[in-house]
C-alpha cells in the first residue's frame, strides 16, 4: 500500500466512528436502545453510503484526469452523471419514484444509456477528442431533456421533489441504497484500476501510448464501463454531487509519485473521506434546514476551482510538466 | 525483421517498399510533407495501413498482440509529451508496461546507458530539453526492443545533445545489434549518422541506399528542387548550397 494510501486509509477509519456518534443527537447520554437504533439503521447506511458515493466520485475523477492529461476534468462533465439525473427525473415525473426501486434503476438506466452512446460514439478509433465531444454532448443532450422534464412535470409536488433531488444528498437513505451501490462502486474502481497502466503509458500521448501496446479502444470501454458503474450507481443513490472528483486527485495527488496509476486508490480514499466529514459536519449545522451536501460540495467546489484557475495563472503546473 | 510492403495510406503515402536492417541505423529523410512520419509511424504499428502491409519476420504488425508489437518495436515519437510530472526513474519505467512487469534491471540498464543514474529520482520537470530527450530514448531501451523508431528526435536539440543522441543511436545499433530508424530533417546529420538512407517524395521512396548514394546530389536536386553538393571528408559531412539556392 503507498504512503498516501495509507494515510487515509487510516483518517477514513478514524471518521467513520465520529460521523457515528456525531450529528444533531449526539449519541453519548441518550438511551442504549435508541442509540444503537440511531447507528443501526441511520447514521451507519449514511457513512457507509457518504464512503461509497465519495469514493466513486474521487476514482473516477483521478481516471478522468489521467485520461484527458487535463487536471481540471470532472466526471461529472463526460454525460453519464447528466444522463442518471435524467433517469431519476423520469422517474419523478412519472410518479415511480415512490417505490423505492425504481427511482435508482431508472437512473441506473439514464447511466447506462449515456454510457452506451458514449461507446457508440466515440468507440471506433478510441481517440481522446472524440471522446470528449461526444461525452459534453451527452451532456447538453441529456441537461435539456432534464429542463424539459422539469418543464412538463405534472405537479408542484413532482416538481419540488425533483429539484430537491437533483441538489444531491444522503438524507434518509437506508440499507438497500447501500446494497444497491457498494457492489456497483467497487466493481467500478476495479475497472478503472485495471485501465490505470494504461493510463501511464497515456502520460506519454496517444501515439507513444499505441507503442507501447496500449489498446485505446479497450481503454475507452473500460473507462466507460469503470466511470458509468461509479457515477451512475452514485448519482442514482445520492443525487448530484459535484467538484468531488475534482478536487479529490487534486489534493491527493502531491501525496504520490504523479503516475495516474498511483492516484485511483488514494482518489477513491480521499473522496470517501471528503463526502464522509463533509456529510457529518453539514448535519451538524444550526441551521433550519439542512444544507444539501450536493450544494454544499459545490459551494467548496468552486472557489477550490477558482484557486486552481489563479494557481495556473501564475505558472502553477498542477502536477504537469 | 521490420519490412514495408507496398506500404500505404490514403494518399500520405504511397507504396512504399523496403527492409529495414539490424544493427544499422537506417534515417528516413526528404522534403515537408513527403511521408516520413506516416512511414515511421506505420512501420510502429500506430497508424493502421490502407494498402499493403507493414511486416515483422514476415507476420502483419496489425495479426500481432499490441504488447507482443510493443516488445519487438520501441517508437519514440515525434514532439513526445510528457502530460504528468513523473520521476525520470517512472518516466523510463513505462518501456516495461508491454512486458507487464516491474523489473528494474533493464530499466537500470537504459538509465545507465543514457548517462541518467544521477537523475533517476528528479522530476523530469527539472530536467534540461537534452536530459528529457534521453529519458525518453531510455523509455524506449527499458522495453529492450529489436527495433528503435524515432521520428525527428533531434528537432530542438541544440548541437552538443545532437551529437550525444547520434552516438547513443549509433551504440544501439552497432553494439546491441538493434535496427534503429530515425526520421531527420538535417542532411548533413542523416549523412554522418546513417548507414542507409530512405529518400521519400510525395508519399514514394525516391532513392535507397548508402548516404553517399541516396543523397547525392543529383537526387537532391530531384527531390528537393535545390543544387548542393557534398564537402569533407567521409565521416565528417556537410552540405553545401550552390549559390542561389540558399
Amino acid at each position: 500500500m503507498s504512503r498516501a494510501s495509507a494515510i487515509l486509509l487510516a483518517a477514513l477509519l478514524l471518521a467513520i466512528p465520529l460521523s457515528l456518534v456525531a450529528g444533531r443527537t449526539w449519541i453519548f447520554g441518550i438511551e442504549e436502545s435508541r442509540a444503537m437504533l440511531i447507528v443501526a439503521e441511520l447514521r451507519l447506511p449514511r457513512a457507509l453510503l457518504a464512503v461509497t458515493v465519495g469514493a466513486g466520485l474521487g476514482a473516477a475523477g483521478a481516471a478522468m484526469q489521467g485520461y484527458l492529461r487535463n487536471p481540471l476534468a470532472d466526471p461529472g462533465l463526460f454525460g453519464i452523471a447528466p444522463g442518471a439525473a435524467l433517469g431519476a427525473v423520469l422517474s419523478f415525473s412519472f410518479g415511480l419514484a415512490a417505490s423505492g426501486w425504481l427511482l435508482p434503476i431508472l437512473s441506473l438506466a439514464g447511466a447506462g444509456a449515456a454510457m452506451a452512446l458514449l461507446a457508440l460514439l466515440a468507440g471506433r478509433g478510441g481517440g481522446i477528442a472524440l471522446f470528449t465531444l461526444a461525452g459534453l454532448m451527452i451532456a447538453s443532450l441529456a441537461g435539456a431533456l432534464t429542463s424539459l422534464v422539469i418543464s412538463l412535470a405534472p405537479n408542484p409536488w413532482a416538481l419540488s421533489e425533483i429539484v430537491t433531488w437533483l441538489m444531491g444528498a444522503l438524507t434518509d437513505r437506508s440499507w438497500a441504497d447501500v446494497m444497491l451501490a457498494a457492489p456497483m462502486t467497487l466493481a467500478g474502481i476495479v475497472v478503472l484500476a485495471r485501465a490505470a497502466p494504461a493510463l501511464d503509458a497515456l502520460t506519454l500521448g496517444e501515439d507513444a501510448a499505441r507503442s507501447m501496446g496500449v489498446d485505446m479502444e479497450k481503454l475507452l470501454m473500460l473507462l466507460v464501463a469503470g466511470v458509468g458503474l461509479t457515477i451512475g450507481s452514485g448519482v442514482a443513490v445520492a443525487g448530484i454531487i459535484g467538484f468531488v472528483g475534482l478536487m479529490v486527485p487534486h489534493i491527493v495527488r502531491p501525496l504520490t509519485d504523479r503516475r495516474p496509476s498511483s492516484l485511483i486508490v488514494p482518489s477513491a480514499l480521499g473522496g470517501a473521506l471528503l463526502v464522509l466529514v463533509a456529510d457529518s459536519v453539514l448535519r451538524m449545522l444550526p441551521l433550519v434546514g439542512e444544507l444539501r451536501l450536493g450544494i454544499a460540495l459545490s459551494l467548496i467546489g468552486a472557489p477550490f476551482f477558482l484557486w486552481l484557475l489563479l494557481r495556473l495563472r501564475r505558472g502553477g503546473t498542477l502536477g504537469l510538466t | 525483421m521490420l519490412e514495408a510492403h507496398k506500404l500505404a495510406l490514403n494518399d500520405r503515402l504511397r507504396g512504399v517498399c523496403t527492409k529495414i536492417a539490424a544493427g544499422r541505423v537506417t534515417a528516413i529523410c526528404g522534403p515537408n510533407g513527403a511521408g516520413k512520419s506516416t512511414l515511421i509511424r506505420l512501420l510502429a504499428g500506430v497508424l493502421e495501413p490502407t494498402g499493403g502491409e507493414a511486416l515483422m519476420d514476415g507476420v502483419r504488425l496489425r495479426d500481432l498482440h499490441p504488447r507482443e508489437r510493443a516488445r519487438e518495436v520501441g517508437y519514440l515519437p515525434q514532439e513526445p509529451q510528457i502530460a504528468w510530472d513523473l520521476s525520470a526513474r517512472n518516466l523510463v519505467s513505462l518501456g516495461r508496461l508491454a512486458h507487464g512487469d516491474a523489473r528494474r534491471e533493464p530499466v537500470d540498464a537504459a538509465l545507465a546507458a543514457m548517462g541518467l543514474e544521477a537523475l533517476a529520482d528528479r522530476p523530469v520537470s527539472t530536467l534540461s530539453g537534452g536530459e528529457r530527450a534521453r529519458a525518453l530514448l531510455a523509455r524506449v531501451l527499458a522495453g529492450e526492443p529489436r527495433c528503435i523508431l524515432a521520428d525527428e528526435p533531434f528537432a530542438s536539440l541544440d548541437l552538443a545533445y545532437q551529437a550525444s543522441l547520434a552516438q547513443h543511436l549509433r551504440t544501439q545499433a552497432r553494439e546491441h545489434g538493434r535496427a534503429v530508424v530515425v526520421v531527420v530533417h538535417g542532411l548533413s546529420l542523416a549523412h554522418n549518422l546513417a548507414d542507409r538512407v530512405l529518400l521519400l517524395k510525395d508519399g514514394k521512396l525516391h532513392a535507397e541506399g548508402p548516404p553517399e548514394y541516396a543523397l547525392s546530389s543529383d537526387h537532391l536536386r530531384a527531390v528537393f528542387g535545390v543544387n548542393a553538393h557534398w564537402l569533407g571528408e567521409p565521416g565528417a559531412k556537410v552540405l553545401s548550397l550552390a549559390a542561389g539556392d540558399a
